[in-house]
């Protein structure tokens, strides 16, 4: 079974690591914050100016001066920064941030990634995509193995105007976790039920399956 | 005005010497830390041809976008827009340029442009749509391109508290890109909640230290949110 947005979020939050500073994009990345193992702690940053991202506010303490990059109100957490745009991007660009979640178009086999430009439709804009994925070492991908047509949105090369190039070294799909080395995916995980010859078909870039791969494991 | 007061007291001594084809740089994300006010005089003005340097235009009706609504605005440098209706079809008929800017190389355009650094080079956007026609150039085994600053003619910045002679400071994040557009601007205005007089706020606390600043109005925010997401 294809895993749901709630479960890639939840493999995810397995990447982190205690003391991690780590920026979530929109959408399942988002949701990995709810997901965070309980024994380590991980700061978010929210690219508007906040490190140190607390949950949504009550009703009660809704503040319009408050918000995360999603333009959503939110809290700071104890131990919270606030700063300027400038700062935050600093902090970004300098490779100071440990993770970096993202969502994508698509991505292929060299680590390149398009994710804000489809061309033919409305362009609004990369937001702070461009810099996030030029700052971070770090970056894990999360979409789905293919597109809503079963194109593979995992490729030789990409076909859509990049974000980033040379960037990207994880992906966690629907199917599965790989890593991308030496210009090839590397299956690393399935996710439960999902067999290596389903990941394969879907998957239009080299891919590389060494020896048996795991399932993913949800606690 | 006297010595280093910088208070006015209406919007049309604030925004006094705007002309046409100005470019203004603005403060705020979204809509959280704009300058409410000085946006509704620059409608009031009808001041027309206008490039605006700000990471988002507004919505429909509040914000920037109430500049679209009689086309005052020829050209936006932004990092995310299609907030709004508005905006989308002056962009598909023509009427309106975006020059769209990844929200780092923005922040950091402003803030160059106000430190009087004419260029900066970054690794952000190399090899993309944002990359082409500018120069690039290899520094320890990776490549960056070359971005131009930006100043403008006036900043228009919302703060917090400002005391009579300009120091600033802000709230939460509706600081955003309000210190960088604050030294951007050749006459910057800021538009606070509070005016408090010189020695009340800490010098330690000011964000933004007064002589980036040639105009202080208090004005009055409606603050409206785009989304409110609550945990209740």
């Amino acid at each position: 079974m294809s895993l749901s947005r709630e479960q890639i979020a939840q493999r995810v939050a397995q990447e982190f690591n205690d003391g991690d500073y780590v920026n979530l994009g929109i959408g399942i990345p988002t949701l990995a914050a709810n997901y965070v193992p309980a024994d380590i702690e991980v700061m978010l940053q929210s690219e508007n100016g906040l490190l140190g991202m607390g949950p949504y506010p009550t009703k009660a303490s809704v503040d319009a001066d408050m918000i995360n990059a999603g333009k959503e109100t939110v809290t700071a957490a104890t131990g919270a920064a606030i700063f300027s745009s400038a700062e935050s991007f600093a902090m970004i660009r300098g490779g100071h941030v440990d993770v970096t979640v993202l969502g994508a178009f698509e991505v292929d086999q060299n680590g390149n990634i398009a994710s804000y430009m489809i061309p033919g439709k409305l362009v609004k804009g990369m937001g702070g995509a461009m810099d996030l994925v030029a700052g971070a070492d770090n970056i894990i991908i999360t979409m789905t193995h293919a597109n809503k047509h079963g194109e593979s949105k995992l490729l030789t090369q990409c076909t859509l105007p990049l974000t980033g190039v040379s960037c990207i070294t994880k992906v966690i799909t629907d199917l599965a976790y790989m890593e991308i080395e030496n210009g090839e995916f590397v299956l690393k995980e399935r996710a439960p039920g999902v067999s290596v010859e389903e990941i394969r078909s879907k998957t239009a870039g080299q891919l590389r399956v060494d020896g048996d791969i795991p399932e993913m494991n949800f606690v | 005005m006297a010595g280093f007061d910088k208070v006015v007291s209406s919007y049309q001594e604030a925004m006094a010497g705007l002309q046409d084809n100005m470019t203004v740089i603005a403060g705020g994300f979204g809509l959280c830390g704009i300058p409410e006010g000085l946006i509704a005089e620059i409608k009031n003005k009808g001041t027309k041809g206008l490039t605006v340097v700000s990471n988002n235009c507004g919505i429909d009706g509040f914000g920037l976008g109430i500049l679209l609504e009689d086309k005052q605005i020829k050209k936006m440098v932004s990092s995310y827009v299609g907030e709004n209706a508005l905006f989308e079809k002056q962009l598909l008929n023509g009427e309106l340029e975006v020059e769209l800017t990844p929200q780092g190389t923005l922040a950091e355009k402003m803030r160059a442009g106000g430190a009087g650094i004419p260029a900066f080079y970054t690794a952000t956007g190399y090899g993309t749509p944002v990359g082409e026609g500018k120069e690039s150039r290899e520094f320890n085994g990776r490549q960056y391109i070359l971005e131009e600053s930006i100043t403008g003619e006036f900043a228009i910045v919302k703060a917090w508290k400002a005391d009579r002679y300009g120091n600033c400071i802000y709230r939460h994040t509706a600081q955003n890109f309000n210190p960088m557009a604050a030294t951007a601007g050749k006459i910057t205005v800021v538009e606070v909640e509070e005016i408090v007089e010189p020695g009340e706020l800490s010098p330690t606390e000011i964000q933004t230290p007064g002589i980036y600043v040639d105009r202080v109005i208090l004005g009055q925010f409606e603050k409206r949110i785009e989304k409110i997401t609550t945990s209740d």
